[in-house]
């Protein structure tokens, strides 16, 4: 690294020190996450009112306020995500998940709706806004809008973009950038997927859902292949040894006409891991890194927020940051910077 | 225009069309089709909106000429320079009204008159009034919304005087990605895709493992291999608040769905009725209306109607 801190602000020649965004799915990997070095935590109400209504996950009101006391006592933010599109006749639902939020002194709410947004910069004017990357704001002049309408002071940047558009995208923006650095890539444009829906009933953006356990099958037969199953279809077929991933339709297998035998239609499953283009995103004017993986286990959030905060502490002192640990960590051992490394990926 | 009278509406193509097919599909439209609104525009990759220019004038002036409300409709995911560049031409002109399908176009539309696309997340009464607000007079719910949600919009956007309008034919649009999966069947970028989805003018379907008809790909786009046909459901509809049905483009004769719509919607023939004439269009896939029964949204429901093939029945 050729960057070293220029003064004791923190403030290197090329950028400010970014925050580590980590993922909270229950109270003891928010405790977790914090000690390992998280700047903030991000987390969701036990429903359909967060991108990640699963069984056994996210906070009630009375964790989330303990939450708040824990991550603050240590110098760490918590975040809210209330970021899923209410189905009307169902607002109230997100109305008190944005007033729960706001009487318990979050740091921050993660909005994705616009009249969810709306509602919070009217009701409560100094709670902070982040864009959500359910709301799929992937354009300058989308970002823009959100902050000249509802105050937005930061926006989850999609994980279709290059690292040259993020950083284009940061001189034309009064906000700052958070932008995902490892865990799951889903494909689909976030917050515009309706394929879960289509397949099971159940809606990713009204209900939080992706791809629901309650639709999942695993079927073996005599010679040991596994067959994964959501729904009524099947999303991809794994011969005897073969690590099988979760189904979820945008990393299945499937046959197409116009090509010979099984493919990955929409994407092979990797992980997304952009530890080596740290600088690099820093340089682009990040300002918050986001580990993905609300679901993951506390041995996995101490790991990968651990071995972040590392690298982010190692690039601000001007040393080179060691990730490969990372790898490890990575679905099926597999990853990829996906759009973030250039454009040949799409 | 019908005045307060439900209105057949025509969404906007949403393959690669050859030009020439594309114009005389937009000619026939204006000249024969009961259809009252007609949008235009790319709405799915900025690449493709060039192959149009030449035609584009001529479908305009002709639909126009006809009587047709002519909108323009944005693309729906704004990501490069080129779709930026396509979404300020189209704010920036005056002639006609424009259909925002990616938040990239409020930010220039907000404060005059225009419509909000079905690939906007208008899910309820608060972005509507949100929205209407920023002077939307008209939106198009997402395909996934189910019919009591779509009953509470309704209330709402007769309060805002806003028209709330609804796909009720075609393919259903199911996801966007900036990777182009045409490209990628032929290992292709979309850089270097050589327009290969001009080959599937109604997308490219795929199948499971099991050889199950499943999704089809447009580009960047995922649509549903079912046809949404919610003839059985308009009267509902129409109670909701629903004053626009929308047609998505197909190359089947869309004149002809059209002409069913619209005697549907008139009370000219009955739904049973309606259901034949659809069936003998001789459509590439089943039907399905789930979405609007808050069931998976490639079932079809019955509806007291005569029975469609559905896609549960073909893959279960």
């Amino acid at each position: 690294m050729s960057e070293a801190p220029s003064s004791e602000t923190g403030m290197t020649d090329g950028f400010v020190r970014p925050d580590l965004v980590c993922p909270a799915g229950t109270p003891a990997a928010l405790r977790t996450a914090v000690d390992a070095g998280a700047d903030a935590v991000y987390c969701g109400l036990q429903n359909e009112t967060n991108a990640r209504n699963f069984p056994g996950l996210n906070f009630t009101p009375a964790e989330l306020e303990s939450a708040v006391d824990y991550a603050n006592a240590r110098g760490a933010k918590v975040l809210l995500a209330v970021n899923t599109f209410p189905p009307a006749g169902r607002f109230a639902i997100w109305r008190d998940a944005v007033d729960l939020g706001a009487r318990l002194g979050i740091d921050a709410l993660i909005v994705a709706d616009m009249g969810v947004a709306d509602y919070a910069a009217r009701t409560y004017p100094d709670l902070r806004l982040h864009l959500s990357v359910q709301a799929g704001a992937s354009s300058p002049e989308a970002i823009r809008f959100f902050c000249r309408e509802v105050g937005v002071k930061r926006v989850v940047l999609p994980r279709i973009l290059t690292v040259a558009e993020i950083a284009a995208i940061h001189h034309q923006i009064p906000c700052e950038i958070e932008a995902f650095v490892f865990g799951n890539i889903g494909m689909m444009a976030e917050g515009r997927c309706s394929l879960t829906n289509y397949v099971t009933g159940v809606s990713t953006n009204m209900d939080g859902v992706c791809s629901p356990a309650a639709d999942v099958r695993y079927e073996e037969d005599a010679r040991h292949t596994l067959t994964t199953r959501l729904g009524p279809f099947v999303i991809d077929r794994f011969a005897a040894g073969e690590s099988a991933g979760y189904p979820t339709i945008c990393k299945g297998r499937y046959l197409c006409g116009a090509r010979d035998g099984a493919y990955y239609a929409f994407e092979e499953p990797v992980s997304l891991n952009l530890s080596a283009l740290l600088p690099d995103l820093m340089r682009a004017g990040v300002t918050a890194l986001k580990i993905e993986g609300r679901q993951r286990s506390r041995a996995y959030v101490r790991s990968v927020v651990a071995a972040f905060r590392r690298a982010v502490d190692d690039i601000m002192a001007g040393r080179d940051a060691q990730l490969a640990e990372l790898l490890a960590l990575t679905e099926g051992h597999r990853q990829t910077e996906g759009a973030f490394a250039g454009k040949t990926w799409r | 225009m019908r005045g307060d009278e439900a209105e057949i509406t025509l969404g906007p193509v949403l393959f690669n069309w050859q030009p020439e097919q594309w114009r005389d599909f937009y000619f026939r439209i204006a000249d024969e089709a009961p259809v009252d609104t007609v949008y235009v525009g790319e709405a799915i990759c900025s690449k493709r909106a060039p192959l149009f220019d030449r035609c584009r004038g001529a479908v305009l002036d002709r639909l126009d000429a006809a009587g047709k409300t002519v909108v323009l409709s944005t693309l729906s995911e704004v990501v490069l320079a080129l779709d930026r560049k396509q979404i300020d031409a189209m704010c920036a002109q005056a002639r006609f009204p424009v259909e925002a399908n990616d938040t990239a176009a409020l930010l220039s539309l907000a404060g005059r008159a225009h419509r909000i696309g079905p690939f906007m997340n208008v899910y309820n009464e608060a972005t509507l009034a949100f929205l209407a607000g920023k002077g939307a007079d008209g939106v198009c719910v997402p395909a996934e919304l189910p019919a009591e949600a779509i009953r509470a919009m309704g209330e709402t956007a007769a309060g805002l005087g806003v028209a709330l309008e609804a796909q009720v034919f075609g393919r259903m649009p199911l996801a966007l990605s900036a990777r182009c999966y045409h490209a990628r069947v032929y290992d292709r970028t979309r850089d270097s895709c050589l327009f290969v989805c001009e080959k599937d003018p109604d997308g490219l379907e795929l199948k499971t493992l099991e050889g199950s008809p499943f999704l089809a790909i447009n580009g960047i786009q995922t649509l549903s291999r079912e046809y949404l046909n919610l003839v059985g459901e308009l009267a509902d509809l129409r109670v909701a608040g629903v004053s626009r049905f929308r047609l998505s483009p197909h190359s089947c004769d869309m004149v002809a769905v059209a002409e069913i719509f619209r005697a549907a919607l008139d009370r000219a023939i009955d739904v049973p009725e309606a259901m034949a004439r659809i069936g003998r269009l001789d459509l590439p896939g089943p039907f399905c209306n789930g979405f609007y029964h808050h069931r998976p949204g490639n079932h079809w429901h019955r509806t007291g109607s005569a029975p469609a093939r559905s896609g549960a029945d073909l893959t279960r």
